[in-house]
């Protein structure tokens, strides 16, 4: 047994990349020198969802980004463990001895969750319209 | 199944208890007041207390494929947790102000936090301890930046969740290494098999950096410079709950992971814990000397009891376990009761800060004076109170374990912990000076819940220091389940 | 193949980088972020130990180490919000209202 050394397992990373560079430098490159370039002030503007950029965008923002953010790094991780559930839901019921197991305790999780999501509609952390929430 | 659930009853208790308030206060309109809330959080802590009260009539064992367990040793912390917690609501609901709006989340963040810390005490795999490590810490790194429209409370709070979250990362990195050495992580298993190792050396790593996080929840010496700004930071009957019941808790898993998952080391950690101990009593009581602030006065004092309760892990395993057991029931009856005078004679914004501040206090609340008085006795630990029967616990175990030295170390220590605790007692008991801004200073009233508080406080610390052969039968029980 | 002990070593590596990042650094944020790298360093100890043990337990770990570290992330930086907006600085050594 000579299988290919070790480190050829890297391999398809390897020209994935290339790849992946070589695509989007080339069709650059290749708009750059192949198509015809005729800039006009009306060109450069922006245009449909184009917004006029103003100021630094060092500047501050409304914390209700950070409150967004936060409330997306929590419900974003809260959907981990479903995945494990899901892999083996079908084995649960021989594991526990009890049928709906698995079920209710995601039942139960999902109930967690809920609650959470309530209580931020309810203070008012996703209305960004209206100033009640107590940021 | 079935048992399975009631072996987790109080835990649920506590927070089916959170949800019910945290959805009550969402529901209210945003302006409505919120003190009402205690009448779902302390009956919620009490029905607790008492589901922890019937997990009694179940057998010991574990529960959820070996993760909790059920033994007289968790009951024991469960109910005293389920205690103070109960104290600690009581004391907030007639001191924090009227018309705080942030109320239902304080109530429901106590009862998360109280349900952590039962978790803890309970569990039996290191993936839960973890985890209810960290849902007591979450809690109460909020809980200590309440204030936060003061400078303080923000910083306070800062100060806890950095340092604490810094000593988590040591604690799961010991559990990583304990998983490695041993392949479990469940403690019966990893016990096993740490007993049988060949090669001691990752896991005696991971025993080090275990310490590292657990020494620092409870707040002993290289591990404690968090304590004095988090207590002066946090507002006081936060304080009254953080500075008893996550140490409580804490110190159920120190004793848990010494003398359950790897007592055969014991002839390296004991050394080891020696020096902490003598390490927190000097520099807890050497600092609380200088202090001028009431309550760092009293963190620097709570480094050092934590000193002598480490002082009981010098013993024999029955004695030591025992003692320490019985330790810390009586500090947190009588450290809870201080910070709850504390809390009502400086107010809850704290405008009367300092030690100075406190002179004439019993001229102007007779009551609260005496009471301040009566756990400063207990805190130096002078008999019929429960401080002296913990500290005598403690050191007799210590002794009993050949640590006389310890004991000796201890023994002096109380004798200078004495001075800053006397010192207060007699700027308490001093006349007032004839200056206006001490005569126009408002009696400090006492509403209804927080004098029961008082009252229970009270009487568990003359209890615990007139009759306590019953609290002490319950902590031989408790370390007895635990070998 | 990689021996294992090279991933310990990373591991290991990625912590005390954590350790010396969270003592040195003098940005809240930047601490945050050490704390972080620790916990990082740890996940991959135990991702680690799950190899050598094929045990699925050490992953399980993992992910709730990941959630634990999420719910810290977003109290801390709330935390760091109430600091900014009380004290307007994020810089450790300004911080320092309550000293010894």
């Amino acid at each position: 047994m000579n299988p290919i050394p070790y480190h050829w397992q890297y391999l398809p990373l390897l020209i994935q990349i290339v790849v992946a560079f070589g695509l989007g430098t080339s069709m650059i490159l290749g708009s750059r020198f192949v198509g015809r370039h005729r800039n006009s002030k009306t060109k450069l503007a922006a245009y449909e969802c184009g917004v006029e950029a103003v100021g630094d965008a060092r500047g501050r923002f409304s914390v209700r980004y950070y409150m967004v953010a936060m409330l997306f790094i929590l419900f974003d991780v809260e959907a981990v463990f479903m995945m494990p559930w899901a892999v083996i839901y079908r084995k649960l019921p021989e594991i526990t001895g009890s049928r709906f197991f698995g079920f209710w305790e995601m039942i139960v999780y999902l109930g967690f969750v809920a609650v959470g999501i309530f209580y931020i509609v309810r203070k008012g952390i996703l209305d960004w319209s209206l100033d009640k929430a107590d940021l | 199944m079935n048992t399975d659930l009631l072996r987790i009853l109080p835990e649920t208790i506590l927070v089916v208890a959170g949800i019910l308030v945290m959805l009550i206060d969402a529901s209210l309109p945003p302006r409505a007041q919120r003190r009402g809330l205690i009448w779902v959080a302390a009956p919620g802590t009490m029905l607790a207390l008492w589901a922890s009260l019937i997990q009694l009539r179940l057998d010991p064992g574990t529960a959820f494929f070996g993760a909790v367990e059920t033994s007289p040793f968790t009951i024991f912390f469960h109910v005293l947790i389920c205690g103070i917690v109960l104290v600690a609501l009581l004391l907030a609901y007639d001191t924090l102000p009227r018309d705080s709006h942030h109320q239902g989340e304080f109530y429901a963040l106590v009862l998360f936090g109280a349900s952590g810390m039962c978790l803890l005490t309970g569990a039996v795999e290191l993936l839960v301890v973890f985890i209810a490590l960290e849902i007591s810490s979450i809690s109460t790194y909020i809980l200590a930046g309440y204030r936060k429209h003061t400078g303080k409370g923000p910083e306070a709070a800062i100060k806890y969740f950095l340092l604490g979250s810094f000593a988590t990362g040591f604690l799961l990195y010991g559990i990583a290494l304990i998983f490695g050495a041993t392949g479990s992580t469940q403690i019966y298993e990893v016990a096993h098999k740490a007993a049988s190792a060949q090669n001691h050396t990752f896991i005696v790593l991971a025993l080090m950096l275990m310490l590292v996080g657990i020494l620092f929840k409870v707040s002993a010496a290289p591990f404690h410079v968090w304590t004095p700004d988090v207590y002066e930071g946090a507002p006081s009957p936060v304080v009254a709950l953080l500075s008893t019941a996550p140490k409580a808790a804490a110190f159920a898993l120190l004793l848990r992971v010494l003398y359950q998952m790897l007592p055969d080391l014991r002839s390296l950690w004991m050394p080891l814990l020696w020096v902490i101990a003598a390490a927190s009593m000097t520099i807890g009581n050497l600092a609380a000397l200088r202090q001028q602030n009431v309550k760092r006065m009293l963190a620097y004092s709570s480094i050092a009891h934590a000193g002598y309760l480490l002082a009981a892990f010098a013993g024999l395993a029955d004695k030591g376990i025992a003692a320490a057991a019985f330790y810390i029931a009586a500090y947190a009856a009588m450290n809870v009761g201080i910070f709850a005078v504390v809390t009502l004679i400086s107010g809850y914004d704290e405008h009367l800060p300092l030690v100075a501040d406190f002179r004439g206090v019993l001229y102007r609340s007779p009551l609260l004076g005496s009471l301040l008085i009566f756990f400063l006795i207990s805190l130096i630990g002078i008999p019929f109170t429960g401080g002296f029967f913990g500290k005598f616990y403690s050191f007799s175990a210590a002794v009993g374990g050949g640590a006389v030295v310890l004991a000796i170390i201890g023994l002096l220590n109380s004798g200078v912990a004495a001075a800053y605790y006397v010192r207060l007692a007699v700027t308490v008991a001093q006349k007032p000076e004839n200056g206006m801004s001490q005569a126009a200073l408002p009696v400090p009233q006492i509403g209804v819940a927080v004098g029961a508080a008082l009252l229970f406080t009270v009487g568990a610390t003359l209890w615990l220091g007139i009759a306590p052969e019953p609290i002490l039968r319950a902590a031989e029980n408790a370390a007895h389940a635990l070998q | 193949m990689i021996p294992l002990s090279w991933y310990l070593l990373l591991s290991a590596t990625l912590f005390c980088l954590g350790i010396v990042g969270f003592l040195v650094r003098r940005n809240l944020i930047t601490i945050f972020m050490s704390i972080e790298l620790m916990l990082n360093g740890v996940n991959l100890s135990f991702v680690t130990f799950a190899h050598q043990w094929h045990l699925v337990k050490g992953q399980i770990f993992v992910f709730f180490v990941m959630v634990v570290a999420a719910a810290e992330a977003a109290v801390g930086l709330a935390i760091i919000i109430a600091i900014f907006r009380a004290r307007a600085t994020l810089a450790v050594d300004r911080i320092d209202l309550m000293k010894l």
